[in-house]
């Protein structure tokens, strides 16, 4: 079964239109969805908890029509968002009291063990946590639900790279289960982008892409050469390139480069920007 | 089992996966019938796409080296000796082929090469 299910979404807004979306997060995975600022990974995100209404196409989360009991769904859903709206006063302690009348299948043990392990202070209220603190208890509430699926939407950015780190352990133990599925968006992945499983590209409302992260890995490489050099490679293999006057710098499909040329890999960061760029 | 995952190297993480599990089933390391992590727990431990491990899994039980039984795991398949012989044999070709590459790279004609392999055996003797 699929965790998320977007066909022909669409939804607009004066000065922006989300257009035609379709994605899939197969059960069990985890998809990062990579746009730049304003590209509508958040405006997607809101559609698919019908935060906001969509105009149309459908949109089914774990395997049931998003506009059909939205609040039985939102149980088995952890969302994490760039704000995390907490009031302001209530502590680690109270904030799971309230949490434990809020979620059905709150779990106290696995909360109070999440809070543990992310070192959160017990008596601080809220109003004085750092943004990675935030973030952190973001993340133990949407984990301490039983939830199957987690949206991540900008969770990660701007946090350290200690407490990203301390993250991506804590969302790679939680896909150890084939029931659990992640959605994460961001502008950055880096750290993030080991875990993905699928990667899908946003720009300015548009899907540039949706694959596995390891096909996109193998089929695309930088190679850095000289003007004549490039001529060697067929016009199709070359997706993008950068010249500047002391040579090139060219996104290609690996295979069909001559084997002489040494093929760098390409981070999904990179592979963006130059998609973006090719797009535009 | 030791795997050891180098980010920085242009070589897959799939591929390094499978050639790490591959030499250490080869050597001995791993035994026949041994048990090998779950592709999700392997993932998790890793902190890589399950994916990546899947693919690495999928190719070694192509190839031989393992077999799954469902709902339990995937275990160290005995050793096969004529895929060991296959392996190797694939091996020395890829090796001649650099040869070929070099010599032509160097005029060397065939009886050439022919004299320096008969040269290099005899002293191997």
């Amino acid at each position: 079964m699929n965790a998320i299910e977007i066909k022909n979404l669409t939804k607009s807004f004066p000065g922006f239109t989300l257009n035609n979306l379709n994605l899939t997060l197969p059960g069990g995975c985890i998809l990062g969805l990579i746009g730049e600022n304003g590209a509508g990974k958040s405006t997607t995100i809101k559609l698919i908890l019908d935060i906001i209404h969509k105009d149309s196409g459908s949109i089914t989360i774990l395997g049931r029509d998003n506009t059909e009991n939205i609040l039985l769904t939102k149980e088995e859903v952890g969302v994490v968002m760039d704000e995390i709206g907490i009031p302001e006063c209530l502590t680690v302690k109270q904030i799971g009291n309230v949490m434990a009348h809020t979620f059905r299948n709150w779990d106290a043990s696995a909360y109070q063990a999440l809070v543990q392990r992310m070192d959160l202070p017990e008596k601080k209220p809220f109003k004085d946590f750092s943004r990675g603190m935030k973030m952190k208890l973001g993340i133990a509430i949407a984990l301490s639900h039983n939830c199957k699926l987690l949206l991540l939407d900008e969770a990660t950015s701007g946090l350290d790279p200690v407490v990203r780190d301390d993250v991506v352990e804590i969302l790679s133990d939680f896909t150890r289960d084939v029931n659990h599925s992640i959605l994460v968006s961001s502008h950055i992945v880096s750290d993030l982008e080991k875990l993905c499983d699928y990667i899908a590209f946003l720009h300015k409302g548009k899907l540039l892409l949706w694959e596995e992260k390891d096909v996109l890995l193998a089929e695309y490489g930088v190679i850095h050469c000289t003007a004549e050099q490039l001529q060697s490679i067929p016009l199709e293999a070359i997706k993008h390139k950068k010249e500047s006057p002391y040579g090139v710098e060219a996104l290609v499909l690996r295979s069909r480069v001559p084997s002489d040329l040494h093929i760098s890999p390409i981070s999904i960061e990179e592979l963006f920007v130059y998609m973006v760029k090719e797009a535009q | 089992m030791h795997i050891l995952i180098d980010n920085k190297s242009g070589t897959p993480i799939y591929d390094q996966i499978y050639s790490q599990i591959k030499s250490q089933i080869i050597s001995g390391e791993l035994q026949e019938n041994e048990i090998l992590p779950s592709i999700r727990g392997l993932a998790k431990d890793l902190r890589i796409s399950f994916i990546t491990t899947k693919r690495a899994y999928d190719e070694l039980e192509k190839e031989g080296f393992l077999y799954t039984i469902p709902a339990k795991g995937c275990y160290v398949a005995p050793k096969n000796v004529e895929l060991l012989r296959e392996e190797t044999l694939k091996k020395i070709e890829d090796h001649i082929d650099q040869i070929l590459k070099l010599a032509a790279s160097c005029n060397l004609s065939k009886d050439d090469i022919v004299s320096m392999i008969l040269f290099a055996m005899e002293g191997q003797e």
